[in-house]
């Protein structure tokens, strides 16, 4: 039976960590859980549950900053951003969803610790680059600090991107500082249907390519389009490719107008306005297309591939083909969602094969915990890279008492 | 400026290490001429200077490798150098070093329209990359005032920025990939032409390192579509404070510009004098608001820019009427520390960030620290971002004047700090303020980011005395004493 830790502030989360670490107790570190299923499979340690280190603590709209307590729901930051028509941009996934899930269960923190991004990562960043500074517990039981409020500061090492994507191994974020920007005042999205996934990576490359600032790209073959609860995408009957832009309203009608043209003749072209493209990106955002872990009836493998755009579709075609898999574009085809039929070894030797090929990585998003427990949830490291990886988990966690083995095993 | 005392043992042994690189990189690779030697004597940081133990200038990543190797082996320090365009003394020589100048990694690798990236040497100056990809319309973004001659592999070193970051980004997030050398000689890969390198952020940690990681080798950047259209709005202002205003203002309404810069009287007028760029003399702030984007857009933008200014006191407004006009405005700028060169026989740039409301507090600030120290300051200032740029002027021939002028900058950069700012925003620590970041950082958290240093470099071989006021041992560092004990039950409820 697992115990949890339920600290209700930064000195008792200090406690917590001493502790652990003099006992060599593995410790969980869970902001809201709706990623747990997130990682490699290991032995659940003591849960160091960070839910009481919730709420907003600064957030100041003209200086397009916010400070907030690690465990804050998401959406109690959004709710706080729309109010003042800002947004994060990265728009990070809620994978709660594809977890099975509720949504709208993740926490900021949990959302820098995966380096979460959505749509928009093509054209502004992710996760990692939209945070500015945090306040953290290292593994040896120490408060550490880095970063600041401001967007430019190349003061010291950069600690916010080593920690956004280490997924709770090096530290225990308890206080995160990201940048927050105007939410866009419209959204079109230019839907091509029809078209074969490579043809599709073309478009969008062309798309993206353009002058017409895209603010994002993604391709739906035939079987994920079909799941869309916006009617225009589930009633093609086709694939459909899309493409958004966003910005002031004269802009966004001008270079949906440009885009259109740009894009004729390569296949049928519709036009969603902001509240349809808002549920249609969300859509993508979460990769719910692929199926929910409840509603999916093969209780399909998932994984995330990224690799060079122009690659995607060989790629994934390939494993579509070879594993019984469906696959979901997006960042131009630079990101690949796959899900295959549920296999013991999830596929893992021909997905990394074809990764390998195409340059990228790939990540088994989900799977049963047995699976995630025997096959790399993470791409494999070539073995200088993993001896660095070791030698930095020993630098904020000498003990190893944080998360240990949730990214590779050992570490 | 204390830097580790020299290794007389090394310096004995300079001929055989010599003898060990031209072993390594063949002709004129190794410079080891005191006159030759002179060349690399500092960076973009004139203010410190010295000679360092042998100047190696290799071609290829085995030529790295095997240099690193053979110091790694040997316990010899090497500092990393670009272009020698840093201002915060990165790549300042020590006597007891080799100083590892990427110069001839000059070569763009592959450039990729479709993936929309840019693959090239360290050596290759920032410049180059937009210029390979211009003729299909395309550019890379981060233009720091030195583009023409700095270096893509030391923009990486000390992830700069520049005029559009506000925009589109410092140089962490516009790199795709690395190739880099470890100080044992191991050649790691990290990212690609893809989104993301899998595992921790290795690539991210790199940008902004300074030369005391690894020593970068290869570089995949991302190219961009270069806007359609760009016009520029030049807004003269009767005091800081209104134009500050301003440019809150046009944050808070949700406008993010292309640039936005701002220049104090002394820096308009000494701009004015030198490239004629038609700036108004009688205003105490200029601001040069850049909108970027579809013509529709920007056309729609620069109307409420214009009309942001006007509500916040502007007294003189000027809008781009073509490319032409709008460069015009911006020769001024981009000369700005030219200029001040111009009327100062030396100055001391400094680099702190502030939060934008802050900025006529600090540039009042910084005026009664001018009349203090009785040193002429010139502000510009990347005003979309909250980055300071005061030039201190001063002449090293006066001997006390170097010392106020440190002291002098030493002092706003603890105000920024203290106002929410940060000592540096683009130009990186280096040595220049190296001994004031315990300003910003508390001892725990300096040795957390130096138990990283040990993880990539456990000997402290590579541009050590750099960023880190005081230089612990990695085993010092990696101590760790435990405290055992029952859990403080009921502190921490539990469930």
């Amino acid at each position: 039976m697992t115990e949890t830790l339920k600290p209700k502030d930064a000195a008792q989360v200090l406690e917590a960590v001493k502790w652990a670490a003099g006992e060599g107790t593995p410790l969980e570190i869970l902001g809201r859980g709706s990623k747990r299923g997130f990682g490699r499979a290991v032995e659940p340690g003591l849960g160091l549950d960070l839910s009481g280190l919730s709420g907003i603590g600064r957030y100041e709209p003209n200086e397009l900053f916010m400070t907030a307590f690690a465990a804050t729901p998401m959406a109690e930051i959004e709710a706080a951003l729309r109010q003042n028509n800002q947004q994060m941009a990265f728009e990070p996934a809620d994978l709660g969803p594809l977890f099975g899930g509720d949504e709208d269960r993740g926490s900021i923190g949990g959302a820098i610790a995966c380096n979460l991004a959505g749509p928009r990562r093509v054209k502004v960043g992710a996760a990692r680059d939209h945070f500015l500074g945090f306040s953290a517990v290292s593994g040896r039981g120490e408060v550490f600090k880095s970063g600041g409020t401001v967007v430019k500061n190349v003061t010291g090492f950069d600690l916010s991107k080593l920690l956004a994507g280490s997924f709770g191994t090096l530290a225990v974020m308890t206080e995160v500082t990201f940048k927050v920007l105007p939410a866009p005042e419209k959204t079109r999205t230019v839907l091509v249907l029809g078209l074969p996934d490579a043809a599709a990576a073309m478009t969008m490359a062309r798309a993206l390519g353009s002058a017409h600032e895209v603010s994002s790209a993604a391709h739906l073959p035939k079987a994920a389009a079909g799941r869309s609860q916006v009617s225009y995408v589930a009633g093609a009957g086709r694939a459909v490719t899309a493409i958004r832009v966003e910005g002031p309203g004269p802009s966004v009608e001008h270079r949906c107008r440009a885009l259109k043209e740009l894009l004729k003749g390569k296949g049928e072209i519709e036009e969603l306005h902001s509240e349809n493209s808002q549920a249609l990106w969300r859509e993508i955002r979460d990769a719910t297309l692929l199926g929910s872990a409840n509603g999916d009836p093969g209780g399909r493998q998932v994984w995330r591939l990224s690799v060079p755009p122009m690659a995607g579709p060989g790629a994934a075609e390939a494993l579509a083909r070879d594993l019984a898999g469906e696959a979901l574009y997006d960042w131009g085809g630079g990101l690949v969602w796959l899900a295959i039929a549920a296999r013991p070894d999830a596929g893992h030797e021909k997905v990394r094969a074809a990764v390998a090929a195409a340059g990228g990585h790939a990540t088994l998003v989900r799977a049963a915990d047995e699976v995630r427990a025997r096959v790399p949830v993470f791409e494999p490291q070539a073995a200088r890279l993993g001896q660095l990886t070791a030698r930095i988990k020993q630098a904020f966690d000498p003990k190893g008492v944080l998360n240990p083995g949730r990214m590779y095993e050992g570490v | 400026m204390r830097m580790p005392e020299p290794d007389a043992g090394v310096i004995a042994r300079r001929a055989e290490i010599v003898a060990a690189m031209r072993a390594i990189v063949p002709g004129e690779g190794v410079i080891a001429d005191a006159d030759e030697l002179k060349a690399y004597d500092c960076d973009g940081l004139m203010a410190y200077k010295g000679l360092p133990l042998v100047v190696v200038l290799p071609e290829t990543t085995r030529q790295v490798s095997r240099i690193l190797k053979y110091c790694d082996a040997n316990q010899i320090k090497i500092v990393p150098r670009g272009a020698g365009t840093g201002l915060s003394g990165g790549a300042l020589p020590m006597a007891d070093a080799i100083t590892l100048g990427l110069g001839k990694f000059n070569r763009i690798l592959e450039i990729d329209f479709d993936n929309r990236c840019v693959v090239a040497q360290p050596g290759v100056t920032n410049l180059a990359i937009t210029k390979a990809v211009e003729h299909a319309g395309f550019y890379y973004a981060p233009d720091p005032s030195s583009q023409i001659a700095c270096s893509i592999g030391g923009n990486v070193a000390e992830n700069s920025g520049g005029v559009h970051s506000l925009k589109y980004g410092l140089t962490a997030n516009n790199v795709l990939g690395l190739e880099m050398v470890l100080m044992d000689g191991e050649v790691v890969r990290l990212g690609g032409k893809h989104l993301d390198a899998g595992g921790y952020d290795l690539l991210g940690v790199l940008t902004g390192s300074e030369g005391l990681l690894g020593v970068i080798t290869e570089v995949t950047v991302r190219s961009l579509q270069k806007p359609e259209t760009a016009r520029a709005l030049l807004v003269g202002f009767p005091s800081n404070e209104s134009a500050g205003n301003c440019v809150a203002a046009i944050i808070g309404a949700g406008i993010i510009p292309g640039g936005m810069e701002m220049m104090d009287k002394p820096a308009i007028h000494a701009s004015e004098n030198f490239v004629h760029a038609g700036y108004p003399l009688d205003v105490q702030a200029l601001l040069i608001v850049e909108l970027d984007g579809p013509e529709a857009e920007v056309d729609h933008l620069i109307g409420r820019v214009e009309s942001i200014a006007r509500q916040t006191g502007a007294a003189y407004i000027r809008v781009s009427q073509s490319d032409a006009e709008r460069l015009v405005f911006w020769s001024g700028r981009k000369n700005a520390f030219p200029a001040v060169g111009r009327i100062s026989p030396d100055y001391l740039c400094m680099d702190g960030t502030i939060p934008r409301h802050k900025l006529a507090d600090v540039l009042k600030k910084i005026s009664a620290l001018s009349e203090h120290y009785g040193l002429r300051v010139a502000n510009v200032f990347h005003a979309g971002d909250g980055n300071l740029h005061p030039l201190i002027l001063f002449d090293a021939n006066n001997p006390d004047e170097l010392d106020k002028a440190e002291k002098f900058g030493a002092d706003i950069l603890r105000y920024c700090v203290k106002v929410g700012g940060v000592l540096t925003g683009e130009h990186g620590v280096g040595v220049e303020k190296r001994d004031l970041m315990g300003e910003m950082f508390t001892e725990d958290d300096m040795k957390q980011q130096q138990r990283l240093k040990c993880a990539f470099d456990p000997g402290q071989l590579m541009n050590p005395g750099k960023v880190y006021p005081t230089l612990h041992r990695c085993a010092e560092l990696g101590r760790m004493y435990v405290h055992h004990g029952k859990l403080p039950f009921p502190d921490i409820p539990r469930f």
